[in-house]
């Protein structure tokens, strides 16, 4: 499948990063010949330089025969423009758009229309529904949602005095008293799929999946208190802050949100009555004590800079605010954030280019694709969800029977209203929705699992 | 430096080598050449163990793999393989001195064609086929070759495109289409279907079927190794014909034929390189005829040989029909221009190349320019395009550094006292991989005669010369061996 990806920003990169594991024909558009150089070096892309909006550049790129266009400039005008040369074009070709704007999130569904999207994505909005979810769960550090809402995938992290350290994973249902499954450990900065006689330690990351109501049991059954959120502080006032405290404002969170500009301040407080905005710098421990950080129920870090971001985070820590949220754009869960205490993080990037991934991979095969698909362990593992039907193989076969890859793990699966965390004896049945975890494995469809 | 993936890399190379060494091995069964078929089986035998040991030393390899590994391993890559490419002709004792073997193999991979054979029709078939099969493998490239066969997990990499730039000639390499293995099948494709397309023209011609082959490889790598004592001065004027245009048409740029063939005739057409190749093959052409007038009895005659001669200088490739060294002086001249100048950009064959020769003119006509009007801003235009500062500057550097390789290697080998006409042609057909130069190094004439010090320095032009320089300097620089 031909792929162009227009504009090689931080969207643009994760993308290219994602889908040249997945073996497409990427070509890569910018006007910075430096980025494409250094982007074209380390993967096997093309590079074209120039406007992508120019239909000159669009076929160099080789639009006509492309199956798919992902517009990820910084520029939602430029992207919208892109789109629409490239269709008119070549009428075939699915063209996914960023629009990011505020101001356009209301005409959204018309501008699809009008410009023929197959898909708009907005980084800073899916960032705000993610930040919200963790808002209303704490104690996590990542969550993900499959079936509908009816399982969930999170991230915890192992502190020295959990319950959960040096068990063993075969003991772990009696120690927790709940039925849970830890499909992906991350050690040191390396994902594992492991088994049942795998210890865990101290400084783990696990990826646990259970349906909802099992989580709620796992927190309490861990000691991990699980409070309301009332009032959270909101460092920043960019656009994952505006969407953030709309979502906030309409569940009846108070929010203060600080924020430098004053131009910025008083368009934030136009458009937000019921939110408190103030001017000034986040990095100044006073303007935080005045602001109430002690006693705030979650802190919320959404600068533009990732180093600030971890140092008012760190802060917040100080002055034990139970609930940390970390924005960073750059920099994604490696090896050195591991060690600080920012709580959970949140990368738009990786947000975007996950729902741009999953509908690659649907346009790639129509029947089987991949209803959800969320990279977790810093992109090392794939939690995918998939519905078997007619054409999955080994239906009604006990597991303990039927081959499956290595580095594959069946996480839950749903039938009806009742999730079950599957074992030797479990068998796939039509209208099922499998959930799946695979570390080192691409993935593209349920019969991809079998041997 | 990733010495192991390095390693690695040699190692599938020098696989490739043994599997390409096993024709030449049929041939010397089916021929009945003892001496040539233990050369092969023992030089199998050698290269499967070095292969091996390498592939296995250097297992679990890390991945970090940067521009300079990429270099560094092209240019061992064609060494190692060239120092155990020629042991067949060691072994075999139709060589009998190592340093000559190595001059042989040398000058087959990198496409010269320079022999240190006095009369190659003693050799045996087998021998005189591999002679020939390195140069079509070395005119394209080995490791393109290896990308394009190459597991997919490998080629993925980026870092195969420095492999790419190092090993392929011009100042500007870029892939045809996003995916590497792609780019090396369609590249492969595009050389394997010119060169049948080229043996059957032979072979209409009346040629043997194994002459043929050989003939067609040298022309299809632009080398010239023949299978004959006088080149192709014995055969008919037909197939010298055909030898004209296929040696014309490897020294285009393989893109153009990837464009050719996605029909869009008006970027080739419009193509400044391949103008310039047309006018100066066209013009050379004309002025030696007009200059050669009385040489032969007819004017067709006279144009064949001139039209050859100069379409086989030109794109490096060093077959002959007639011996230009007993040509007037004003034809000479143009020939010994035409070494420099070489073929196309992207092509098989090798010299300072078309593309180059614009670039160098373009900027110097802008400095110039600049001279006069000094705060005029002024693009460099390729094709339409802006060419990039970088690029320009590399071109800048690769001229400091032709001449500079050149005179050093011309002043060493006039230790052996020759004529200063034979030691600079030597060191252009050489360093250009062309194959035969003037007077003693001329067309009727070969290598033989140089010590064992000049051949050496020979052989390091004629490697410098196939990959551009560059890979080959950043050899010698420490600091490209040194631990990050």
């Amino acid at each position: 499948m031909k792929i162009i990806i227009a504009g090689d920003g931080k969207v643009g990169a994760t993308l290219v990063r994602q889908l040249s594991a997945e073996e497409y024909d990427l070509t890569l558009i910018d006007v910075n010949v430096n980025r494409l150089e250094s982007s074209s070096e380390r993967f096997d892309i093309m590079a074209v330089q120039g406007n992508c909006a120019s239909m000159e550049v669009l076929k160099q790129a080789g639009v006509e025969e492309a199956d798919l266009l992902i517009a990820a400039t910084s520029a939602d005008e430029i992207n919208l423009l892109c789109c629409m040369t490239a269709h008119g074009l070549n009428p075939r070709l699915h063209t996914i758009a960023r629009i990011r704007n505020p101001e356009y999130s209301g005409q959204i569904y018309m501008m699809r229309h009008i410009f023929a999207l197959s898909l708009t994505v907005n980084p800073e909005r899916q960032a705000a529904v993610e930040i919200e979810r963790l808002l209303k769960y704490p104690g996590f550090l990542k969550r993900d949602t499959f079936a509908k809402g009816k399982v969930e995938l999170v991230e915890l992290k192992i502190v020295g005095d959990s319950r959960l350290c040096n068990v063993a994973l075969n003991d772990i249902n009696n120690v927790v008293k709940c039925q849970i499954l830890i499909c992906v450990v991350v050690r040191e900065g390396k994902a594992v799929a492991p088994d049942g006689n795998f210890v865990l330690r101290e400084g783990d990351h696990i990826f646990v999946t259970a349906s909802s109501d099992n989580l709620t049991k796992l927190l309490k059954n861990l000691g991990i208190i699980t409070h309301k959120v009332k009032r959270v502080i909101i460092c920043g006032g960019g656009t994952v802050s505006f969407y953030l405290a709309l979502c906030l404002q309409k569940s009846g969170i108070t929010v203060q949100i600080i924020e430098k500009d004053r131009k910025r301040c008083e368009f934030l407080a136009a458009l937000l009555p019921s939110a408190s905005i103030i001017e000034g710098d986040a990095s100044d421990e006073h303007l935080l004590e005045s602001e109430g950080i002690s006693s705030c129920d979650a802190l919320v870090t959404l600068t533009g800079l990732d180093e600030l971001n971890m140092i008012i985070s760190l802060y917040g820590n100080q002055c034990g605010v139970p609930q940390i949220i970390t924005k960073l754009g750059r920099m994604t869960n490696n090896g050195i954030l591991d060690n600080l205490e920012l709580g959970s993080t949140i990368s738009p990037k990786e947000l975007c280019s996950n729902t741009i991934v999953r509908y690659v991979r649907a346009v790639k095969n129509q029947t089987g694709a991949a209803l959800t698909v969320h990279s977790i362990a810093d992109g090392q593992a794939e939690a995918l969800e998939f519905l078997v039907d007619d054409s999955t193989l080994h239906c009604n076969e006990p597991l303990k029977s039927v081959g499956i890859k290595k580095n594959v793990i069946i996480a839950c699966i749903t039938r009806g209203f009742s999730q079950e965390l599957p074992n030797g004896d479990s068998s796939f049945k039509k209208g099922d929705i499998v959930i799946i975890v695979t570390s080192g494995q691409v993935i593209y469809q349920m019969n991809d699992i079998f041997e | 430096m990733n010495y192991k993936m390095m390693g690695r890399f040699v190692g599938w190379i020098l696989l490739v080598e043994a599997v390409f060494m096993l024709p030449a091995l049929l041939i010397g069964l089916y021929m009945q050449e003892n001496h040539a078929v233990k050369g092969f089986i023992l030089s199998l035998v050698c290269i499967l163990v070095f292969a091996g040991i390498l592939l296995r030393v250097c297992r679990g390899a890390s991945s970090g793999f940067h521009a300079r590994e990429g270099f560094v391993c092209v240019s061992l890559s064609w060494i190692i393989m060239s120092i155990l490419g020629c042991l067949p002709f060691y072994f075999s004792r139709e060589i009998p001195h190592y340093v000559d073997a190595l001059f042989e193999t040398v000058s087959g991979f990198t496409t010269t064609g320079a022999s240190i054979l006095p009369e190659v029709e003693s050799l045996s078939k087998s021998l005189l086929y591999w002679r020939s099969f390195t140069h079509w493998l070395g005119g394209m490239g080995v490791l393109v070759f290896l990308l394009a066969v190459a597991s997919a997990a490998e080629s993925r990499q980026g870092f195969t495109m420095h492999l790419l730039r190092a090993e392929s000639p011009g100042p500007n390499v870029s892939k045809l289409v996003p995916k590497m293995k792609t780019t090396a099948r369609i590249l492969y494709c595009l050389y394997v279907i010119l060169t049948i397309i080229n043996v059957i023209f032979l072979l209409a011609g009346g040629m043997s079927l194994f002459e043929s082959v050989c003939t067609a490889m040298g022309t299809a790598g632009t080398g010239g190794f023949g299978v004959r004592n006088d080149s192709i001065a014995s055969y008919s004027p037909y197939i010298q014909n055909v030898c004209t245009v296929f040696m014309f048409l490897f020294g285009v740029n393989f893109t153009c034929y990837y464009l050719l063939m996605l029909k869009k005739f008006r970027d080739v057409w419009r193509d400044e390189e391949l103008r310039l190749y047309f006018a100066i093959v066209l013009g050379s052409i004309a002025l030696i005829v007009l200059n050669l007038r009385g040489y032969y009895p007819t004017l067709r005659e006279t144009i064949r040989h001139a039209a050859f001669q100069v379409v086989s200088i030109m794109t490096t490739t060093g077959y002959a029909t007639a011996d230009f060294d007993l040509w007037p002086g004003f034809s000479k001249a143009i020939l010994l221009s035409l070494m420099i100048v070489g073929a196309c950009a992207g092509s098989t064959g090798g010299g300072f190349k078309c593309v180059r020769i614009l670039l160098v003119m373009k900027n110097l006509r802008r400095n110039v320019k600049k001279v006069i009007n000094p705060q005029k801003v002024q693009v460099v235009r390729l094709n339409r395009q802006p060419v990039a500062e970088k690029v320009l500057e590399n071109t800048n550097a690769y001229l400091a550094a032709y001449a500079f390789i050149f005179v050093v290697s011309f002043i060493l080998i006039s230790i052996d006292n020759f004529s200063v006409t034979t030691n600079i042609s030597a060191v252009m057909a050489c360093f250009n991989n062309i194959g035969p130069g003037l007077e003693a190094v001329g067309p009727t004439c070969n290598f033989s005669a140089y010590s064992v010090f000049s051949k050496i320095i020979l052989i390091m032009d004629m490697l410098a010369g196939r990959l551009e320089i560059f890979p080959v300097l950043i050899l010698f620089t420490r600091s490209a061996w040194r631990h990050r």
